[in-house]
């Protein structure tokens, strides 16, 4: 009876501490699995070296009002920890600000450099990129939303896999790391034969869902997988911006002088 | 301009108005109608009353090679005025021919060039004469033909510039206003280095960006930009002389989150006389105004000249604060204010400035200007005091 006593008082005190530490531990473990998730994606992308791309972003509201920019997107991948890319993003239209140029060094937890080029003026400015949360030319994305795919942006948590539209997906659970973020958190969904990025839902700063960007129309070039549409609604506004890819081009000739402010009077 | 190069430069315009794409060649006309009207009759006999219409024609033709490495650009402007016959001119703001040779690159034509961080005046900015008959604020410029070699050096940049033609500055005529009285002698120019404009200047820059801080280096020797006035025998004209000038200095910005600290300082040797002026201040930005898009910068900067007025060049700039709003809207319009005011602290002459922008549909730019002059006892201010004006823009993009 007494040796009973002892099994039992122990079993009972094995399940409380079980019971007591599994939910951490599966947190852990969701983390854990969120951030490999994350990672294999980031990976997939790893060495692409530098790219160019011409974009055609469409911003257009409820009424059915559009407004048509055109742009090209110049990439150097990062060269070492703690770096981000190096872009340089041309203006093509509207015409007014044609010839407008947007270099940015992304920083990973810092906030990125980047500076302004006026064709008008030939100035170069320097500006403040504190506003990661503000729209991007006017358009449905954030600044944020465009510079940080870097991995060390966010913390993980994986959630689930499930079927959407047919595809497989892991859908993580990323907040974001980095100061003066618009978002409290994202659901991030990869394809489980790819590990691309396909969709993610935006949640504001009170939990509320705001936006939800869909990537699509994905090609392969050599390893390297690009989306060449990707929508963004608004569910407050109702406001949809696309941007239309046209073809990749990859090991495009740069250095990393080219991606420096003295050379943006001279593109 | 002779009427041949003005018709010539309308057939650029006539000729093709298609966009090509990025590389290769593309030519972009514009065309703006604008109407100045001003508050008050003129204060000086001869000048224009209160309204005056003006045309621009202007654009881009440019060409860029497959690897982007040699570049070519052109860039007419013609203006015509219905009342101030020094407002009806033509200029080449760009004509030039590039090549990025890997090293070095190398710019050779008419171009522009563009040095500082302030938003009130540039001090530093020495390269093109300022187009006053055009604007005010210093902000539109002639074309300069120039040798340009410029190196990069990691996140440092070193060009060395020639200037072997020097521009002379624009005035409003006697019959236009925002002028000084008496007129500007736009023909009989004197230049103290050989008596000549192909003298020649040299310029040196060097920039470099260190974590949040974007420094600049110059040092420029050549001819001042702005000439030295002095009334005629008779008192009925201002004749302009333009000295020599030896100048060297330092742009700086720090960015640090939404703030934006800025300074610009130059030590400078013109007419005999040597002085310094010099800019600093602020731009802070609150951003997402009130949990909408919009941006809201306020500016603050002062600026201070020691020069003797009585040899070298006028500066109206010389003891002044600069306080100034920017509302960015960030809409699919690109909406865009700037309001402002100059308080010289001598004088106590204030100018106040507003300027709005925002795009119509896709191919159209609406721009408003205003300006009100609040004189003080500014000899140079009180001269634009009837002049306070509102200039409505509109520019169709083709």
């Amino acid at each position: 009876m007494k040796q009973l006593t002892v099994v039992t008082r122990t079993v009972l005190a094995a399940a409380v501490i079980f019971l007591a530490s599994a939910t951490p531990a599966l947190t852990e473990e969701a983390k854990e699995r969120g951030f490999a998730i994350a990672k294999r994606s980031d990976l997939s992308d790893a060495g692409f070296g530098s790219s160019s791309v011409e974009l055609t972003m469409t911003l257009s509201d409820p009424s059915g009002r559009t407004t048509t920019r055109e742009m090209r997107i110049d990439t150097l991948e990062k060269s070492g920890e703690g770096n981000g890319d190096r872009s340089l993003t041309v203006f093509f239209t509207p015409r007014d600000v044609e010839g407008t140029a947007l270099l940015s060094h992304a920083k990973i937890l810092e906030s990125d450099d980047q500076w302004l080029y006026l064709p008008a003026l030939r100035r170069t400015k320097r500006i403040s990129s504190a506003n990661k949360s503000g729209p991007f030319v006017g358009s449905e994305f954030a600044f944020e939303d465009l510079t940080a795919n870097e991995l060390g942006k966010y913390e993980y948590t994986y959630l689930e896999t499930r079927v959407v539209d047919g595809t497989e997906m892991d859908v993580v659970e990323c907040v974001p790391r980095y100061e003066r973020s618009g978002y409290s958190k994202l659901l991030c969904y990869f394809d489980t034969e790819h590990f691309q990025s396909r969709r993610i839902e935006f949640f504001d700063r009170g939990g509320q869902p705001l936006k939800t960007l869909v990537l699509e129309d994905y090609r392969q070039y050599n390893e390297f997988w690009r989306p060449h549409k990707q929508t963004m609604t608004n569910h407050l506004t109702g406001k949809v911006t696309i941007i239309e890819s046209a073809e990749y081009e990859f090991g495009v000739d740069f250095d990393r002088e080219d991606f420096e402010p003295a050379v943006l009077d001279r593109l | 301009m002779s009427r041949t190069a003005v018709l010539s430069l309308l057939c650029v315009f006539c000729l093709t108005v298609s966009s090509v794409g990025a590389r290769g060649l593309s030519i972009r006309p514009e065309l703006s109608i604008e109407a100045r009207g001003f508050a008050d009759e003129p204060q000086f006999f001869d000048q224009l009353g209160t309204a005056q219409l003006g045309v621009v024609l202007t654009g881009q033709a440019s060409w860029r090679s497959r690897d982007r490495k040699t570049r070519f650009d052109f860039e007419p402007y013609i203006r015509l005025d219905n009342r101030d016959s020094r407002r009806t001119y033509a200029d080449i703001r760009e004509l030039s021919f590039s090549k990025d040779f890997g090293t070095w690159d190398i710019l050779f034509g008419v171009s522009q060039v563009f040095w500082g961080v302030a938003e009130s005046r540039n001090v530093v900015d020495v390269i093109n004469q300022i187009d006053a008959v055009e604007d005010l604020d210093e902000g539109e410029k002639l074309g300069q033909p120039m040798l340009r070699a410029a190196r990069s050096l990691g996140p440092g940049n070193i060009e060395l510039i020639y200037l072997p033609y020097f521009r002379e500055r624009g005035f409003a005529g006697r019959d236009g206003r925002l002028r000084f009285s008496p007129a500007v002698d736009a023909k009989n120019i004197s230049y103290e280095r050989d008596g000549e404009a192909w003298a020649g200047d040299w310029a040196l820059r060097y920039t470099q960006r260190r974590g949040a801080l974007d420094l600049g280096l110059h040092a420029f020797s050549g001819t001042n930009r702005n000439p030295f006035l002095a009334l005629s025998e008779s008192g009925e004209r201002f004749l302009q002389t333009y000295q020599s000038l030896d100048q060297v200095g330092v742009d700086l910005q720090l960015t640090r989150g939404a703030w934006l600290l800025k300074g610009e300082w130059v030590a400078a040797e013109s007419g005999g006389s040597s002085y310094r002026s010099w800019v600093a201040g602020f731009e802070y930005t609150l951003f997402g105004l009130g949990g909408t898009a919009a941006d809201l910068g306020l500016i603050a900067e002062h600026l201070r000249d020691t020069r003797d007025l009585t040899k070298t060049p006028i500066t109206v700039f010389d003891d002044d604060t600069f306080a100034g709003l920017r509302l960015t809207l960030n809409d699919s319009q690109d909406t865009e204010l700037l309001a402002g005011l100059i308080r010289d602290h001598r004088t106590s002459a204030i100018q106040y400035s507003a300027e709005f922008q925002r795009r119509i549909g896709a191919r159209n730019l609406l721009e408003l200007e205003a300006r009100v002059f609040s004189g003080g006892d500014d000899p140079f201010i009180t001269a634009f005091e009837a002049d306070d004006f509102l200039t409505a823009r509109w520019t169709v993009f083709f």
